[in-house]
């Protein structure tokens, strides 16, 4: 159980970074994982393809929430163009812990959520799908 | 007698791997079971499975966390992928698990019918197909008005090509309907050559696989088939599930089939949103051990190769019409053995075939006798019932030729 709650996780779920949607974002999107009932709303203030702000909420387990407080961080200055292609190894690894098939899909909801929202569900199903 | 050398496989050795055939079906009298187009029997390997499953991690699918219900997860999930590779499909979102062949073509009459038909839309099916690829479009046709056609067959038991195309030429054609190997005739249809010509009219073409995808390679891909649907009992799997294979945009297109559990990404009681495919179209918990089974068959007919169980039943089959092909006052139904599944349907003269089929049973021959769920075909045949002895990988030379002299002493009891 210490393993699998490690203090960070449990940080960052009690208390997301960027917890709070942004003014005026210039992208807007909310994904759910059917499985367990996870939500994530992320928006973003993009200037000059540079992500300047993330704010999210959400509701779910402390693995998918973590996930979304880490996820904001890391992206923060970054192209949205490359926050878009990260490879799904990059949150998996934020989480760090060996996670069985029904918790992957809690840990990967926030890059989820930015793939769908940009890239359309069909670019994150064949992400979800590699073997 | 035939020579056997040169089979290409171990007969008895998979013979060892069927319990069932190891038993007395009357006293002193061992089992020759040639009835599976109905319904094939189970490798150890798969029964196996199944009790594995029940005995060590039986739990539900999808939303637990518990190690049970991921391990059960991981198998359910993982049959599905072996599903996919076995037919070559691109995704294994595109495999779908339902009942069987039957639930599988009524989920698309069901959805992409109701969805995309209207009143005098043309579904063209063929003469030589089972009930439940007729029924489910006659049903539609009561609801919405749409026109169910058939393609002839030709004197030989094979599909008229030249009318086929001409339906295509003279009627608004959605959707062509085909069996790919005939459950009563065997023939094997072109179904890669009709595919292609469905597609330039603008048509979607199903496949009903539910006598090929056990017997043959079957490439969905190659085929170029907007839809196969198929059963895993009579490929050595379990009973009550099936596969649903569908070209991504047209199942993309469809509503779901039915709602409830697993099937929905968000439900408020103000209305509901779909889940990702395939879950979509599998509402409630699913036959868990059953698609595991499901996948245990696939391993066991991959191990042994879909060329060389083609190539063995083509060698049965011809070796059965040739020995049948003997026996005075028999008709045999459908083509060559070059150009059918293995499957050898007949009549005899002076005995309905039910008696047929029960005087074989006391020598120990399980056959199937009736219509086979095809009474059109048997009504274009002037017929209104067969015998029908079918084959599979662990049918020998010898059982082919107690059914031949099985039936000389069933002319016996009927002489007249």
């Amino acid at each position: 159980m210490e393993d699998m709650y490690r203090e960070m996780i449990l940080d960052h779920a009690r208390n997301g970074r960027n917890w709070g949607l942004v003014d005026n974002p210039d992208f807007d999107h909310e994904e759910h994982n059917p499985l367990c009932g996870d939500r994530l709303h992320l928006t973003l203030k993009v200037e000059d393809g540079i992500i300047k702000a993330v704010g999210w909420d959400g509701d779910g387990c402390a693995i998918s929430q973590a996930s979304a407080s880490m996820f904001g961080e890391q992206i923060i200055g970054m192209p949205l163009d490359d926050a878009m292609n990260l490879d799904k190894q990059v949150v998996l690894d934020n989480i760090g812990l060996d996670l069985t098939i029904n918790r992957v899909k809690c840990a990967t909801l926030s890059l989820k959520t930015l793939i769908v929202g940009t890239l359309g569900a069909r670019k994150w199903e064949a992400i979800e799908d590699e073997e | 007698m035939t020579t056997q050398q040169n089979l290409p496989f171990d007969i008895e050795k998979i013979r060892a791997d069927f319990p069932i055939l190891h038993q007395e079906h009357h006293d002193g009298v061992p089992l020759v079971f040639l009835d599976n187009a109905a319904s094939s029997q189970k490798p150890i390997q798969v029964i196996d499975a199944m009790n594995d499953y029940y005995r060590g991690y039986h739990a539900n699918v999808h939303r637990g966390i518990h190690k049970l219900s991921e391990a059960a997860t991981e198998a359910y999930e993982g049959s599905r992928k072996k599903v996919r590779d076995f037919i070559n499909a691109p995704s294994h979102r595109q495999v779908i698990f339902t009942r069987g062949t039957t639930e599988s073509i009524n989920l698309v009459a069901y959805t992409w019918g109701r969805k995309h038909l209207q009143e005098g839309d043309v579904v063209l099916s063929t003469q030589m197909e089972h009930h439940s690829n007729i029924v489910p479009w006659q049903i539609l046709a009561d609801e919405k008005g749409i026109v169910v056609r058939y393609i002839p067959i030709l004197e030989d038991g094979t599909l008229d090509i030249t009318a086929y195309q001409q339906l295509l030429d003279d009627n608004p054609v959605k959707l062509v309907t085909v069996v790919h190997s005939s459950n009563v005739l065997g023939t094997v249809n072109p179904v890669k050559e009709m595919a292609k010509l469905a597609h330039e009219q603008g048509a979607l073409i199903l496949v009903d696989g539910a006598q090929s995808v056990p017997h043959m390679p079957v490439d969905v891909q190659d085929l170029d088939c907007d839809f196969l649907a198929f059963s895993s009992h009579k490929m050595a799997g379990p009973t009550g599930i099936g596969i649903l294979y569908g070209n991504r945009d047209v199942l993309d297109s469809m509503p779901p089939y039915q709602g409830g559990g697993d099937m929905i990404s968000r439900v408020t009681l103000e209305g509901s949103t779909w889940n990702d495919l395939p879950y979509k179209f599998e509402a409630g918990t699913p036959s868990i051990a059953e698609a595991i089974g499901l996948g245990y068959a696939v391993d066991y007919l991959s191990a042994i190769g879909m060329d060389k169980i083609h190539q063995y039943e083509q060698m049965i089959t011809a070796y059965a019409l040739e020995r049948l092909e003997e026996v005075s006052g028999l008709t045999l139904y459908g083509p060559d053995a070059s150009k059918k599944g293995a499957v050898a349907s007949f009549t005899l003269e002076n005995a309905h075939a039910h008696d047929v089929a029960q005087v074989l049973d006391s020598y120990g021959i399980a056959v199937r006798a009736g219509h086979h769920c095809a009474m059109p075909l048997h009504d274009i045949l002037c017929i209104n019932a067969t015998a029908r002895a079918s084959f599979y990988i662990y049918n020998t030379f010898e059982e082919v030729d107690k059914l031949a002299i099985a039936l000389e002493k069933v002319k016996d009891t009927f002489v007249i």
